[in-house]
């Protein structure tokens, strides 16, 4: 298995708030690995770190070995191999559907118009909204708005795909369509980091689970050995909390 | 895209409610128009029976000088209009241009922020009367060129430094009123910062101060014909000139009536397009 991401002793503080506090982290090749943890552990802040979108204060991020945490490397060239979904207001307002989906492939990878649009189509055939491709993201769902902008992110092929807890603002029965989607994605090998609080689901899909705690990776582990027998006496407290230490999966999809 | 289906017949109780509402409208249209027709008969008896009136009307309201002075009046006002077209132009450009370095991050930036700053209090807090001076008869002082330029182009200078400082606030508001997670998603599919203006903020932006960008342009359309200051030979100025040869006041209400004129179809398109956004964003609403 290939190395895709690594992050070596990653510090995040905001003013005298140290959000990530010695993040060490590897990610192969086709694993998908969801980030558990309570609300302001740092689940986002450690997307948006990866992502260039903040600056880490110490220790170093690899992309394929590249270290990216480094100021010298283009942030606009990293950023277009990494694709990433957050929880709203992902899609463009004045862009239709299509054109959401071909922005970065026509204006960053320099592909041309129809190359672009002949894969979009593609793509948002596959799932089910070819014939939205003109209309305007404010005449979709929420569900419909998520899929698109999931598709977006992996338009261009990207190295790495983060979901920043995609499906927390959607309704109940929204979600599933959204979970079915990074599902398939998952099984087709895209190397994927999510942040979610939906356990079921990271205890399903996920080939690792990562449980952050305190600016730390305090457990990670199979979802078996994180849900099933948690090492760590604050993982338990914590998925006590969420409810998420219920019985095995196959009892409960019933 | 999705399957019509046949629309089903009204029931009588819809039809019923829908009579009533036509004649309520029907009712209301009538009630309107009459009290209207009542005020301007007023307004116009009161008018033509003030002691004065005969001498206004003659100074004013002269239908013999009016056609007398329409030639010159009507190619002062082409001149109105290129000075228009050109100063809308600019300000497009010159405003965008400082409300981007208006809303540039970083200590960077900071000496072109604080300069677009000091630029925009400075122009719009100076009359533009005095604006016009300043470039009419200052620029020409500095001996850039060997003849003076054109009143006409000096005058658009001065109407673009001025509305640029207004117009720019414009897009400032509007570019701040796009989401911060906007560029955010535009970033992290790697854009740059000059992409992400270009593609995803300023359209976002713009579509948001449309109105407010039209009532500039109207308000910018009728100080297009204070370059008259400068000697340029506008519908204004050439008024100006009728006036004092005919003795008659009448060229003034002429040129008047004209700007009125250019105006209104920007005026009515810029509340057709004001109500449509409105509509838009309160789709549903009844009151
Ligand atoms: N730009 C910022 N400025 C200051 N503080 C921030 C900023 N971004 C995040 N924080 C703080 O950092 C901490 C971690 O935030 P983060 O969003 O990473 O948590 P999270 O695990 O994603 O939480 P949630 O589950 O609620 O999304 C929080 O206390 C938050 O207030
Ligand atoms: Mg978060």
């Amino acid at each position: 298995m290939s190395e895709v991401l690594r992050l070596a002793a990653v510090r995040k503080s905001f003013g005298s708030r140290d959000v990530l506090r010695g993040i060490d982290l590897r990610v192969d090749e086709g694993e998908v690995v969801a980030l558990i943890g309570a609300s302001g552990s740092g689940k986002s802040t450690l997307l948006r770190v990866v992502n260039l979108l903040e600056r880490v204060d110490d220790g170093q991020v690899f992309l394929r070995g590249q270290d990216i945490s480094d100021p010298r490397v283009d942030a606009d060239a990293v950023r277009a191999r990494i694709g990433v979904v957050f929880q709203h207001f992902n899609l463009f307002p004045h862009l239709s559907v299509l054109d959401n989906v071909t922005l970065a492939a026509r204006h960053v990878h320099r592909r041309r118009r129809e190359t672009a649009e002949a894969s979009a189509l593609e793509l948002l055939a596959r799932i089910g909204l070819s014939d939205h491709a003109r209309s305007y993201p404010d005449r979709l769902s929420g569900g419909q708005q998520q899929r698109v902008a999931i598709v977006r992110a992996i338009a261009t092929d990207p190295d790495l795909l983060l979901l920043d807890e995609v499906t927390s603002a959607l309704d109940p029965e929204l979600v599933g369509e959204v979970l079915d989607l990074v599902r398939e994605l998952a099984a087709a090998g895209t190397t994927i980091v999510m942040a979610t609080h939906e356990m079921a689901f990271a205890r399903d899909v996920a080939d690792r689970v990562v449980f952050l705690d305190r600016g730390v990776v305090a457990e990670e582990g199979t979802p078996a050995e994180v849900f099933g027998t948690p090492r760590e006496q604050r993982t338990r407290e914590f998925l006590a909390r969420v409810g998420g230490l219920g019985p095995p999966p196959s009892a409960e999809r019933a | 895209m999705s399957g019509a289906l046949p629309t089903p017949e009204p029931s009588g109780l819809e039809l019923e409610r829908r009579r009533f509402r036509r004649r309520q409208t029907g009712r209301s249209v009538l009630v309107a128009a009459a009290s209207t027709l009542v005020f301007a008969v007023v307004v116009w008896i009161t008018l033509v029976n003030t002691p004065g009136w005969a001498r206004v009307q003659s100074t004013f309201f002269d239908p013999a000088v009016a056609v007398e002075a329409w030639p010159r009046v009507f190619e002062g006002l082409l001149l109105n209009l290129a000075v228009l077209v050109f100063a809308a132009a600019g300000v497009l450009v010159v405003s965008i241009v400082l409300a981007i370095l208006r809303t540039l991050r970083g200590p960077v930036f900071f000496p072109l922020r604080a300069l677009a700053a000091a630029y925009t209090d400075l122009f719009r807090g100076l009359p533009l009367i005095i604006v016009l001076y300043v470039v009419g008869f200052g620029i020409p002082g500095l001996g850039f060129t060997d003849t003076r330029p054109p009143a006409a182009v000096l005058g658009t200078v001065a109407l673009i430094l001025t509305y640029s400082a207004y117009v720019s606030e414009v897009f400032r508001a509007g570019i701040e009123a796009v989401h911060p997670s906007q560029r955010l998603a535009a970033r992290s599919l790697g854009l740059s910062h000059g992409q992400t203006m270009r593609l995803v903020v300023l359209p976002q932006a713009v579509r948001k101060v449309t109105p407010a960008l039209m009532n500039d342009l109207v308000a910018m359309q009728k100080d297009v014909g204070l370059i008259s200051v400068l000697g340029a030979v506008d519908a204004v100025r050439a008024a100006q000139i009728e006036t004092a040869a005919a003795f008659n006041f009448t060229p003034y209400v002429l040129a008047g009536l004209l700007f009125v004129l250019i105006a209104l179809p920007l005026i009515r398109l810029t509340d057709w397009y004001t109500a449509r956004v409105r509509r838009r964003e309160q789709m549903g609403a009844l009151v």
